[in-house]
């Protein structure tokens, strides 16, 4: 059965008129101890099938190709653009319920159709210039979450030395508990940097300049 | 596994408002209120525009919504995705992730942002709710996010098989404490006087095995490590104090409105709620508010979108009597 209904499909269909070019979307699984992979590869199939400007490449995780992206957690979704470039971009389990959101923003940021942000915000996003490590942990029931992974994921797609990925935190119970992650969003920061909720960017860069 | 979607990039993205122009009103705020009162100025053919930091307010944070009359049951974020996409029929400028930090009175109002943006209209509309209220005891603050939230649905799915404790007496509260009895182990309500929620939902609430009700109960401090673990109550009654063991704590104990940048601009009860007439007029002319935010003593969506209705006519009104 399908998972995305014909109404949600056509109204996704009618989002990604926005994209701009190709994005090439990643999705690593495990065969043994992922409860959610299979879901996740029936999710991310159906999305790329809306648009052909979307394509999708599977690959298991003791694929050779699939050891390049650094993934440690499975389900992983890495999007690259038309020429395979990466930004570092990522989800870590399935982008559903309300996380959809973040997954289509992503996709309309590395097709080249992001927001354009004041001319002020991108010259200080720019001027990152040590390596960023930003984590976004969620739950798929979290109004406010896929706005601070979609901030997150911005930053990554304008300045390379930033990396940010989405965490579903009931998913990987392990890592939420070694963050402590009792409240989402939770956005942790060069591992030790944390805030709490939907932030600003504004919040994130001050957060990222007081390193 | 149950998938569901909460959709909600825009289709229809508005426009951004602009800071070059001049408005008849801007109206502050994207919830309830402020969306209908754009859609009333708009059609009295009112230059309306909407900064907001959220589209869709308080109700996001709403599973479902089951009096708001032609909806039997939908949820919040269905509702106002509805709202939002009557005003957007409309045209009407909306500029969301804005944060206003003052109105100034000049020749016209002026609101600025924090992002130092500067808009100009005629007349505002101030329709910016509220934020919910903390219990301003110890521990709260320290033990934020962890373990104690302001947000059941967010963060209720972490606490599969837990112990959880929510704290109020009304419908929010009681609407928590059901959610959350599908997750968690336990459920404790804890509410320091008799509850005032409505009776449909008491008799769920009662129907629950798993929910513990502790009725004129204060909740004293919140303890822990690097997480909390356990709360201190005071039954008013017994005048006993005890330590429970709690994994997560969840505070509905009503609101507070968001006036704090307003600094004395208009006038405001003792409890920051902006003080207006049955119109929606302040003590400032020129400047309306409407739901939450407003000593309006009902907090509910069909009262706000009403009251941002009735500003809205107040406000059309005040600009073609030429007072401005
Ligand atoms: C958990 C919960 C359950 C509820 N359930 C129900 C229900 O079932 N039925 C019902 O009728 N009501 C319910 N309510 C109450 C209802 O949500 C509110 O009465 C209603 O949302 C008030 O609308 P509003 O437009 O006045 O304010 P809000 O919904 O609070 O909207 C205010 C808007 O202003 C914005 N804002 C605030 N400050 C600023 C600023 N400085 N600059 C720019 N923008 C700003 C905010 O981002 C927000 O978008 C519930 C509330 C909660 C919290």
């Amino acid at each position: 059965m399908a998972m995305i209904d014909d109404n949600s499909k056509n109204q996704i269909k009618t989002i990604f008129e926005q994209l701009k070019e190709q994005v090439n979307v990643v999705l690593i699984v495990k065969k043994e101890e992922c409860e959610t992979c299979s879901d996740t590869q029936t999710f991310v199939t159906e999305m790329t099938d809306i648009s052909e400007k979307l394509t999708l490449e599977v690959l298991d995780e003791s694929d050779d190709k699939a050891k390049e992206f650094g993934v440690t957690m499975y389900p992983a979704i890495i999007l690259l653009d038309k020429d395979n470039k990466d930004y570092g971009i990522k989800f870590y389990g399935i982008p559903a319920g309300h996380e959809i959101n973040s997954f289509i923003m992503g996709l309309i940021e590395v097709s080249g159709a992001g927001e354009q942000l004041p001319e002020d915000v991108v010259k200080k996003i720019e001027a990152i210039n040590k390596p960023i490590d930003i984590k976004v942990f969620i739950t798929l029931s979290c109004p406010h979450c896929p706005g601070a992974v979609a901030k997150a994921h911005k930053l990554a797609f304008m300045n390379k030395n930033v990396n940010a990925e989405m965490i579903e935190a009931n998913t990987f119970g392990e890592i939420s508990t070694k963050y402590n992650v009792s409240g989402v969003p939770k956005i942790v920061i060069n591992e030790d940097t944390e805030l709490l909720g939907d932030q600003p960017l504004n919040a994130f860069l001050s957060a990222i300049e007081n390193l | 596994m149950a998938i569901d979607f909460s959709l909600n990039v825009g289709t229809t993205k508005s426009k951004r408002v602009k800071s070059d122009k001049l408005y008849d009103t801007l109206i502050i705020g994207g919830g309830p209120a402020g969306l209908n009162a754009a859609l009333y100025a708009k059609r009295k053919g009112l230059q309306v525009g909407i900064l907001t930091q959220r589209i869709g307010g308080q109700v996001l944070d709403t599973k479902v919504v089951e009096n708001y009359l032609g909806y039997t049951k939908i949820t919040g974020e269905e509702l106002m995705r509805e709202f939002e996409d009557h005003v957007n029929e409309y045209d009407v400028p909306i500029s969301d992730e804005m944060q206003v930090k003052q109105i100034k009175c000049e020749e016209y109002k002026e609101i600025h942002t924090t992002t130092d943006e500067v808009y100009k209209a005629k007349t505002v509309i101030i329709a910016t709710g509220s934020i919910p209220r903390m219990l301003g005891i110890p521990g709260e603050k320290e033990f934020n996010g962890k373990g104690v939230s302001y947000c059941a649905i967010c963060d209720g799915s972490l606490y599969q098989d837990g112990i959880v404790m929510v704290i109020g007496g009304g419908n929010a509260a009681i609407g928590s404490a059901l959610d959350l009895s599908r997750i968690a182990k336990k459920v404790m309500i804890v509410h320091r006087s008799t509850f005032r929620a409505d009776q449909i939902l008491l008799d769920r609430l009662n129907e629950q095995k798993n929910i513990d009700i502790y009725l004129e109960t204060e909740i004293k401090e919140i303890k822990g490590q690097s997480k909390m673990t356990h709360v201190i109550t005071y039954d008013k009654d017994t005048k006993l104090e005890k330590s429970i063991n709690v994994e997560g704590l969840f505070v509905e104990i009503g609101h507070v409105p968001r006036t704090e940048y307003l600094n004395g601009l208009i006038e405001l009860e003792n409890n920051g709620e902006i003080i207006v007439d049955s119109n929606g007029e302040t003590s400032e002319p020129g400047i309306f508010a409407a739901g939450d935010v407003t000593n309006v003593k009902y907090k509910q969506i069909v009262i706000a979108a009403a009251e941002g209705a009735k500003a809205a006519l107040s406000a059309t009104e005040y600009i073609n009597k030429g007072k401005h």
